[in-house]
């Protein structure tokens, strides 16, 4: 099998060979996930990454909320966490404004799992940060800005 | 290419799990130069889920502006000491890696 796998990835890359592999029933269905949404993280600004999430106009929400540092050191590494008080909430993304591809992460939160997700992201400059929360078929947005002395893309 | 382990951990009080996890990835834009004025091709971690005894508790997508060696913290209800919390995460090289931790 593993052999098999090794060809596998020889003849094709990324989704084409997960595809592929799924298909041939290599990776457990459990296992297999959601196919990458490639649109929205290689959509560059805000409007077509919302479009590309299917978020249209999503309305500003006071129960969403964007935590992290006014300003951040280090744009490489800046701790960021969205909550959403708003029930039923099914899906949860954060979006870097000024950032070459604004969508910096998106989280399917199944019944049971809180809206309340940390992780540290890299900002390229200073930017707005927005959390884009969908419940029911409607989304809802806040934002808040972080001050970046030293950009994290490198260079 | 061999895959380094993830820090797991996970705790519940009050009914409410709390994972941590932090995952060795370089997670690589695909944006920077190395010494030579070559781009460093693009390397992250695309898809990641969390499973509690099996049960998908969270699924998430990254770009390449997550951080390098990831950290990621959720919570979800339910889960009792000793139950399994396991994460799986794949990149855009098609690796794939699964660790596990028991709820402490």
């Amino acid at each position: 099998m593993n052999n098999q796998r090794r060809n596998v990835l020889k003849t094709g890359t990324g989704a084409a060979v997960l595809g592929a592999l799924a298909a041939a029933g290599m990776i457990a269905p459990g296992i297999a996930l959601a196919d990458w949404n490639k649109a929205a993280f290689e959509a560059k600004s805000m409007a077509d990454t919302l479009k590309a999430l299917g978020a249209t106009q999503p309305a500003d929400s006071k129960d969403v909320q964007v935590t992290g540092p006014d300003i951040a050191e280090n744009g490489a590494v800046v701790p960021v966490g969205v909550t959403s008080a708003i029930a039923g909430t099914t899906m949860v993304a954060i979006l870097i404004d000024k950032n070459p591809n604004a969508l910096a992460a998106s989280f399917k939160l199944p019944e049971g799992t809180e809206a309340n997700v940390q992780t540290r992201v890299k900002m390229g400059q200073t930017s707005n940060v927005y959390a884009l929360v969908k419940a029911g078929d409607k989304f809802y947005m806040a934002t808040k800005e972080i001050k970046v002395t030293l950009g994290g893309c490198g260079g | 290419m061999a895959t380094k382990p993830m820090r797991i951990r996970a705790s519940t009080k009050d009914g409410v799990t709390e994972v941590k996890a932090l995952i060795a990835h370089e997670m690589e834009t695909g944006q920077r130069k190395d010494a030579n004025g070559a781009v460093i091709p693009a390397w992250f971690i695309t898809e990641l889920t969390a499973s509690h005894n099996g049960k998908v508790v969270l699924a998430s997508e990254f770009g390449t502006a997550i951080s390098k060696n990831p950290y990621l913290a959720f919570k979800f209800k339910g889960g009792a000491a000793g139950d399994k919390v396991a994460i799986t995460w794949k990149d855009n090289k098609g690796e794939t890696r699964t660790d596990e931790a028991a709820i402490g």
